[in-house]
């Protein structure tokens, strides 16, 4: 049983399709790496200042990254977006520029090579950033329900405590704030083999559970090929030893919630409820690994609306994320005390007794609150804004898993 | 004489237990009520053997098998990837010498 939720004052920015935004970020996308310096010089024009960079750093165009570029340039957290080309790249700029002024956002594209190289672009980027930055600030905040979060969890840097305090306690605020109506997203299905038919018995149908073995399995096999799992030196160093050791712990953190969906990337949850994202890549492996550091991760959870991201770690990750906050949830009462700063949460007092699982969850969910009511958590407050999108190949989830509620 | 100290059962079924606290070889840890000495420095969060384990047997943590058992372990020993592999995918670790190797064949 679940305490009782204190009412929340929430506001957010309101969009034109009816989400709303936590923060009112303008965000700066170079469409190739030619243009990643220019429009970093443009970000650089604005220290402290709501203005992320993010960016895809390949030449030729992918289906994948075309997706979920629109999706998170059309995020609820997302007020104005400028684009970046160099003008002879394949990213289709012109698709993306439109899909974001259907949104009822300000757009902006800036070719380097029409626009006289560097620093004439540069100069043009920041004027126009400064403009933006003028009209978000006028937008006004409307009332904003809990139900209307989407939150996400992931983990990074873990080690053995991970599956004792950390990624529990995550799954005891996603319990909650499921029944305060959020939907709620946790992935990394090459991080869930071993847990496949345990999963399988929470699905709300069995043609769902059925489509979560499968995407488990398709996970190991991709994995396999791969010739590595995903689990680094540090997670043996940490004291887990194998795939399935760190897949039971992290799976802990999707709480005890019938699961009501499989998300890919750019998917959007239909409501609330407890949904898992598939991020191996279907077909035959091409493009590399499915995750190839946390941020592609925290990317596509973002890719799928989320305001902010609970980021559990034993070992000891800093990294925020551009567009959606992450707040740092530590498993590891050692690294909390080497690592504080970069700590929103210190689950490992769970450790030694100081706390029970229910106090930390219920501290996680305060800082969800405090968070999604504009305070900084402290990935933010230390200029974190990491960012990686890569190519990959998906075919849209059958009809099984997506979109189902909870009875 | 110090005390023994304590470990964590994750789940009654399982067959190790985990390292509350970084633990110093010398010391006792307390395992279903008996005290047994550690022969090594144990980090936090690693795994000892609940009770002896035989080659092919299959550890337990929250309940489930984390892998099968690769060398005989005694009980109080350390369990990790010298004895224990998965039973899913090979983990790789990085050696001091920056050579990515399969766990199961690094020294114990």
């Amino acid at each position: 049983m679940n305490a009782p939720l204190p009412i929340p004052q929430l506001s957010g920015y309101l969009r034109a399709d009816g989400r709303k935004g936590i923060r009112n970020i303008v965000v700066v996308a170079y469409m190739v790496e030619c243009a990643h310096h220019v429009a970093r010089q443009m970000v650089n024009a604005f220290p402290g200042q709501p203005v992320h960079l993010i960016g895809f750093t390949g030449c030729f165009p992918n289906d994948y990254a075309d997706q979920v570029m629109r999706r998170l340039l059309t995020h609820p957290n997302v007020g104005a977006v400028l684009l970046v080309s160099l003008g002879c790249e394949g990213f289709n700029k012109y698709g993306l520029g439109t899909a974001v002024a259907d949104s009822d956002r300000p757009v902006h594209t800036i070719t380097i090579q029409e626009n006289a190289g560097t620093r004439p672009s540069v100069k043009s980027g920041v004027e126009w950033i400064g403009w933006a930055l003028e009209h978000l600030a006028q937008q006004p905040k409307v009332p904003m329900a809990l139900g209307e979060l989407v939150i996400a969890t992931i983990c990074g840097g873990s080690d053995s405590t991970s599956g004792i305090t950390a990624n529990p306690a995550v799954g005891v605020a996603f319990d909650t704030l499921i029944d305060a109506g959020c939907a709620c997203i946790f992935e990394e299905t090459g991080e869930l083999v071993g847990c496949e038919y345990h999963m399988q018995r929470r699905a709300v149908t069995p043609i769902l559970g059925q489509a979560i073995v499968d995407t488990v399995a398709k996970a190991a096999r991709y994995y396999t090929i791969m010739g590595h799992g995903s689990f680094s030196p540090g997670n043996a160093d940490g004291g887990l030893t194998t795939q399935e050791e760190k897949s039971l712990g992290a799976y802990a953190k999707s709480g005890s919630s019938p699961i009501v969906g499989i998300l890919k990337p750019g998917d959007q949850p239909a409501g609330a409820g407890l949904y898992l994202l598939d991020v191996v890549p279907d077909g035959e492996p091409r493009f590399g690994f499915p995750n190839v550091s946390d941020n592609a991760e925290i990317v596509e959870l973002i890719s799928c609306g989320a305001h902010l991201t609970l980021f559990t770690t034993g070992r000891g990750s800093v990294v925020g994320s551009a567009i959606s906050p992450v707040i740092k949830v530590c498993a590891n009462p050692l690294t909390y005390s080497r690592m504080a700063d970069d700590m929103d949460i210190n689950a490992g007092k769970i450790l030694g007794g100081e706390a029970s699982l229910a106090e930390v969850g219920a501290e996680i969910v305060d800082a969800v609150l405090r968070v999604a009511a504009g305070e900084a958590s402290c990935s933010e407050d230390l200029g974190h804004q990491e960012f990686v999108l890569t190519y990959k190949q998906f075919t849209p989830v059958g009809p099984g898993c997506f979109p189902l509620r909870a009875a | 004489m110090t005390i023994a100290s304590t470990v964590l059962l994750m789940s009654p079924e399982d067959n190790c237990v985990i390292a509350p606290t970084a633990l110093r070889a010398g010391t006792a840890v307390l395992i279903d009520g008996t005290p047994l000495l550690l022969n090594q420095d144990i980090a936090i969060g690693h795994k000892l053997a609940r009770v002896a384990l035989a080659v092919g047997d299959k550890v337990l943590r929250y309940g489930a098998i984390i892998g099968s058992v690769t060398q005989p372990i005694a009980a109080g020993e350390h369990i990790h990837t010298h004895n224990l592999a998965s039973d899913y995918i090979p983990t790789y670790t990085l050696g001091q010498d920056g050579h990515h190797f399969l766990a199961k064949d690094s020294a114990p």
